[in-house]
């Protein structure tokens, strides 16, 4: 930290401190904190994100759709190579995706789509299609929740033009604190992924004339795979 | 950013005779209102989540010091950095010196209001460096030389014909004969420049909506995805948020997140919601290899315990500029700083002083729209009075009003003196208008007159009424 960060971090410090606890940081305001950072209250759950079984993966579904996501469930993981093809193919594009080495993704059955052509690692500005595993879904709002690391780069979820996202049915929390109840026993208490990408249909921009338009800089389609088994 | 809110009343007028933006603001006024009231009906437990968020900020501005030091750790622990500044000079500094390490000679911006504040792209030009702006908003008005006139809509003061004109004057290397009459073809265009940037950039800046005390996570809510590649391309991420941003836990920021949008842009929640900590790790195949945060004061520390206090529970959403009677009718611009509408009137004299900006709290009808769809329960028309106080306090209103205010104080103080002259003026007065019952024009009364008649008073003052009616009541008369 350089001299100017340390002057300025105690002097905002030290206004913040006179107006909160009158200059001292007492034992009391401590504990609140303390509190609150190690058992984090949950919050009002709306009674939406709160459904159970086949109605809150039917509403995951319904709420993605109703933010021009497509949705297609599949019965197995195996499935997933075969419904991947079948939405390229449905939307004229060239059989080519790029992914990460995510295992779940790696343990199918790709090799059965012998035109396929899969690229591995970061995107690049001339890949068409992404192909992510989520972490979990959100029924609540239609989220898919997708983290970074070794084998999940950040690029697929944003550069290429259209993003196919693999969701197990099982993974579909119905708010957004159980998917971040599953992060902490995950990660550990106070740890994250490096990102955590809550994606919620296609990109948009209603920059002009307030006119919602689908394909700002982000992907323009967002099909989500979910499978079931 | 240079203040011109003390042309606020040149500007108004300028922007109430101006159709083009007057078409625009039409537009967006009906936009804004009828989304966000579709998404506020549909969830039924809204009311209950403005309440908790708002707790939860009280809460946190009550430990603020204590939740930005447990915040800084975080950050730190994940191999961040935090850049304490307490003016926009130290911030614009802190940037600049980031930059300059890694020799830096473009950046690539996510929408962001606090760099705005700060003035952050034209520090950066006048020492050598390109700020590129990526939301397409934010892209338009640079290309113009403008700022935005929406916190979250920054070119809303402006209709597709005039971006089309901007797109070809600037990208003057694509053909001359390509159709962009639609604001897909404008979008896409935008897009397609772009592209390439996020890739060229050495660093990416991007503001926060949330930062988390108990992880060290900055998080962004945006729609277009300009953000994250913004963030994710460059070997530099700088976040650039002020110490308000700050909540305890993921929790707190997920009930928040519940009212943000809805209130915003009608949405139930925005496309992209990003929780960032720290740079690249081992074995990461993308991502920044360096993290940092400016964490600005610029006052805000000062508004702490005031009467302003509780604006620093304002999340950014434009929900009170979007049902602002007086926003609509002038549009962004005319407030002259970076925050209009209802919250701008409040913070802008709290960050550049009531003596530049004291018109602001005073263009306000009070009509308690912005309260009573602000996602975090802020009293703004309280606190706009409040201003007008400290404005009449410190002397700063015209000579003309504040001896018009002394006047009606010297006889409003004085009973007696005040029924004789209301008594003799109000006949007179009533006599003047009795033909039509209202005045086309009147001396000393010509701000109103030029734009409304001014109906003629009764012929008895109220006090004489009142008098009367007790009179009768006691004869067993009118009730």
């Amino acid at each position: 930290m350089s001299g100017r960060d340390m002057s300025g971090r105690e002097a905002i410090l030290g206004k913040l401190r006179v107006a909160a606890g009158g200059g001292s940081a007492d034992a009391a305001r401590q504990e609140a904190v303390e509190k609150r950072l190690a058992r984090p209250p949950r919050g009002l759950i709306p009674a939406r994100g709160q459904l159970e079984g086949e109605a809150r993966i039917a509403l995951f579904c319904q709420m993605a759709e109703a933010v021009t996501a497509t949705v297609a469930r599949v019965r197995k993981a195996d499935d997933v190579p075969r419904a991947v093809t079948h939405y390229l193919r449905a939307r004229n594009l060239a059989p080519r995706v790029r992914m990460g080495a995510d295992r779940r993704l790696k343990a199918m059955n790709w090799s059965a789509q012998k035109s396929l052509e899969i690229g591995h690692g970061p995107a690049a500005p001339q890949d068409e299609v992404g192909v992510s595993h989520a972490f979990a879904g959100v029924a609540e709002t239609g989220t898919v929740a997708l983290v970074s690391g070794k084998d999940n780069p950040t690029t697929v979820n944003f550069v290429p033009e259209n993003h196919i996202i693999i969701v197990d049915a099982k993974d579909i929390a119905g708010d957004l604190e159980s998917v971040i109840s599953r992060l902490r026993r995950k990660y550990g208490r106070g740890e994250m992924p490096r990102v955590l990408n809550l994606v919620t249909g296609p990109s948009r921009s209603g920059d002009i004339e307030q006119t919602m338009l689908l394909g700002a800089h982000g992907p323009r389609a967002l099909h989500l795979i979910v499978v079931d088994g | 950013m240079e203040v011109s809110s003390p042309q606020f009343k040149q500007k108004s007028r300028k922007a109430l005779a101006d159709e083009q933006l007057q078409r625009a603001m039409g537009k967006a006024k009906a936009g804004f209102i009828g989304k966000r009231r579709k998404a506020v009906d549909a969830l039924p437990e809204f009311e209950a989540l403005r309440s908790s968020a708002r707790a939860i900020k009280d809460h946190t501005l009550a430990h603020l010091d204590l939740y930005l030091e447990a915040y800084e750790r975080k950050v730190i622990a994940s191999g961040g950095r935090v850049h304490w500044a307490e003016t926009a000079e130290d911030a614009c500094q802190a940037v600049l010196d980031i930059c300059r390490a890694v020799g830096a000679r473009t950046v690539t911006k996510g929408k962001s209001m606090i760099t705005e504040e700060i003035a952050l792209n034209d520090f950066l030009e006048k020492n050598d460096i390109r700020p590129v702006e990526t939301d397409l908003g934010e892209y338009i008005i640079q290309l113009r030389g403008e700022h935005p006139s929406h916190i979250i809509g920054p070119a809303l003061h402006l209709n597709k014909e005039q971006v089309e004109e901007d797109f070809r004057r600037v990208h003057d290397k694509l053909p001359a004969g390509r159709d962009l009459s639609q604001p897909e073809s404008l979008l896409g265009e935008a897009r397609e420049i772009l592209r390439p940037q996020y890739f060229a950039a050495d660093v990416g800046i991007t503001g926060a909506n949330f930062l988390v005390a108990e992880t060290g996570t900055s998080i962004i809510v945006t729609n277009e995805g300009n953000g994250d590649l913004t963030q994710t391309l460059p070997r530099v991420h700088i976040v650039v948020a002020s110490i308000e941003k700050v909540v305890p836990t993921l929790e707190d920021a997920s009930q928040i997140l519940r009212v943000l949008a809805r209130s915003a842009t009608g949405q139930d929640t925005s496309v992209y919601t990003t929780l960032s900590t720290g740079p690249r790790r081992p074995g990461d195949p993308d991502g920044p290899e360096e993290y940092h945060v400016v964490l600005l004061d610029n006052g805000r520390s000062s508004m702490l315990g005031t009467e302003f206090h509780e604006m620093l529970r304002c999340i950014r959403c434009g929900a009170c500029m979007n049902h602002c009677p007086v926003y609509h009718a002038v549009g962004g611009h005319a407030y002259g700083w970076v925050y209009p509408g209802p919250m701008g009137a409040v913070l802008t004299p709290s960050l550049v002083g009531v003596e530049k900006s004291g018109h602001l709290p005073n263009a306000s009808t009070f009509c308690g729209r912005c309260e009573s769809v602000c996602p975090m329960q802020i009293p703004l028309p309280r606190m706009m009075r409040h201003w007008r106080e400290r404005e009449f306090e410190r002397g700063l209103n015209p000579a003309t009003q504040r001896f018009g205010l002394g006047l009606w104080a010297f006889f409003a103080r004085r009973p007696r003196l005040y029924r004789l002259a209301t008594s003799l003026t109000i006949p007179a007065l009533s006599g003047l208008g009795r033909r039509t019952g209202w005045f086309r024009s009147l001396p000393l009364a010509g701000g109103w007159t030029r734009h409304h008649d001014l109906p003629a008073p009764e012929a008895r003052t109220f006090m004489q009424q009142w008098r009367d009616r007790d009179t009768r009541k006691q004869e067993g008369g009118v009730a």
